[in-house]
């Protein structure tokens, strides 16, 4: 237990912490778009540099963000093996029923930098905001869509409450996984069926609880006359500050960086 | 000695931010028969140290020896040694899950590989001795009351026939009438068939009632080890352990300081009437004289 990534939010007080959430969400897109839009070497060599000093200036272990690529190594490994093995060109080396070519290699290689960065650039921000702050600006950020009765409000609470109920729910899964192998269960052995059926006891007095929680929830809400988001207004809200219009600039300027080498052909 | 703990540390999260030390060398001796009471402020450690009894937790450094065998050592079978330790956690109705109270109490024995005749006749027995109603044996665990939920799930881990029985705070949040028959039905368990019990309890007064023991778990340290009345004497010192002595020895203490000579060790209320009434004749006779 405790290797749910999810809310891995590292606490320090660098300058990406104190950075508004909204800019780093947008950051974090742009970033992401950036690497979709640049595909030559100089550009991916930005793209590394960029990283680097973010990660530098987040304070944060090389070792946390390197972990959140335990995750998806195996989904790397494989886009990388399927690109380096299946795409036509010119052959390099061949072997039994496959060929790998000049291109594919570029291509594996160029995919698993992409897919890298990608992940490491969002744990960036997963790191350095709570999740709270993140839900907050996507309500902010996605506040216009109410417009077309989409109900923003709504989805960020639910995603707020869905991100504090995992912790207490990860904890509520380990007391009963303890106070049933306290009564002789196994969890590890056995065949699948067997597994799945040895869940069974871990299961049923899980689904329970969460339905107990959340009832006691909703009628916590409701004594507390919470009606929707009409009119709410919030404890902290959010206040951009100089440094959060500064690094808007920075991230204009990289964005539009990067365009000038994808219009170029860098 | 029937459970033995040797330089046991124990560290949560190890190789994150939120590395916490629990329990710092803990040296433990308990041994057959013994009724244990364990209090300890709320994050002191006390659930921690009993999930090292039954091999819940590995310590991470120190040894954790039952009826002499290091249970870490490669090839020791926990699965056994949890029904010989049974524990019965905090708020353990949390646990049922079967679809009536029999089957959910058969559990336990099953796992240990009875026949299923063995099974019910110990499921049957231990909700007797839990006591729990028969008409109850073929309801939904989902649909009794609260307190017939824990003594179905008391019963859960009896039925397993352990030689230790392990509670954590079996009492909370049951009324006075519920907490003084199941506490009860604990000491009969242990006078009728001599097993060890280990109680962790917020509750002093049930610890001097019932315990012939008493760990004070504070900050991860065994602060006071000893018989309940010895232990209660250092009630200023449990104080800033944010615990507290039972009411009585406040009163005793009290009736002390006023002059009347009363024995301040006086932990229940029937011992401290006694010794009361002993006082004040004591005080009528030297006033005649």
């Amino acid at each position: 237990m405790g290797e749910i990534t999810l809310g891995q939010y590292y606490p320090s007080n660098s300058i990406l912490h104190r950075l508004d959430p909204r800019v780093k969400f947008i950051g974090t897109i742009l970033y992401i778009v950036s690497l979709f839009l640049v595909n030559s070497w100089i550009g991916y060599a930005m793209a590394g540099c960029v990283l680097a000093v973010l990660i530098g200036l987040s304070r944060v272990p090389l070792r946390f963000i390197l972990r959140s690529m335990k995750p998806v190594l195996f989904i790397l490994l494989f886009t990388m093996i399927f690109n380096l093995l299946l795409t036509p060109g010119d052959v390099l080396v061949r072997f039994w029923i496959f060929r790998i070519t000049r291109e594919g290699v570029s291509l594996a290689v160029r995919m698993g930098i992409r897919l890298a960065f990608l992940v490491m650039g969002s744990s960036i921000m997963t790191l350095t905001t709570t999740p709270n702050e993140l839900t907050d600006a996507m309500e902010n950020l996605f506040a216009p869509l109410s417009f077309f009765h989409v109900p923003v409000h709504e989805i960020a609470m639910m995603m707020s409450i869905a991100l504090r109920f995992i912790p207490i729910l990860v904890e509520e899964t380990d007391k009963i996984k303890k106070a049933q192998m306290a009564r002789g269960a196994d969890f590890e052995s056995g065949g699948l069926v067997r597994r799945v059926r040895s869940m069974i006891p871990l299961l049923v007095p899980l689904f329970v609880s969460a339905f107990r929680r959340a009832n006691d929830l909703a009628m916590a809400m409701e004594a507390r006359c919470y009606h929707g988001g009409s009119g709410r207004t919030q404890m902290k809200p959010l206040k951009y500050s100089k440094r959060d219009f500064i690094a808007y600039a920075i991230e204009l300027a990289y964005l539009a960086v990067c365009i000038i080498f994808k219009v170029r052909g860098l | 000695m029937l459970i033995e703990l040797k330089n046991v540390s124990y560290t949560y999260g190890t190789g994150t931010v939120y590395e916490v030390s629990a329990l710092e060398n803990i040296n433990l001796n308990i041994g057959e028969g013994e009724f244990i009471g364990v209090i300890g402020h709320t994050g002191s450690g006390k659930s921690t140290l009993i999930q090292h009894f039954n091999g819940l937790i590995r310590p991470s450094s120190g040894q954790v020896l039952f009826a002499g065998k290091d249970i870490w050592e490669p090839g020791y079978d926990l699965r056994s040694l949890r029904t010989h330790v049974g524990l019965v956690f905090q708020y353990p109705e949390n646990q049922l899950f079967e679809t009536d109270v029999l089957k959910d109490v058969m559990f336990g024995p099953k796992n240990q590989g009875l026949t299923l005749e063995e099974c019910e006749s110990r499921a049957r027995a231990a909700l007797n001795q839990s006591g729990v109603p028969e008409e109850l044996y073929s309801a939904s665990p989902f649909e009794i009351s609260g307190g017939q939920k824990r003594r179905v799930a008391i019963a859960g881990v009896l039925a397993m026939d352990p030689e230790v029985l392990i509670l954590d705070e079996p009492t909370a949040g049951l009324d006075p009438a519920g907490r003084d028959e199941l506490l009860g039905q604990i000491k009969y368990l242990r006078d009728k068939r001599g097993i060890t019990v280990i109680l962790v309890t917020h509750s002093m007064e049930d610890v001097a009632q019932y315990a012939s023991r008493l760990l004070v778990v504070h900050e991860g340290r065994i602060a006071f080890d000893g018989p309940p009345k010895k232990v209660f004497m250092n009630y200023r010192e449990l104080e800033t352990m944010g615990l507290a002595a039972p009411q009585i020895t406040y009163i005793m203490h009290a009736l002390r300081e006023k002059g009347l000579m009363v024995d301040v060790s006086a932990t229940t209320v029937a011992e401290a009437k006694r010794s009361i009434l002993l006082a004040l004749s004591r005080r009528a006779s030297e006033k005649q004289e």
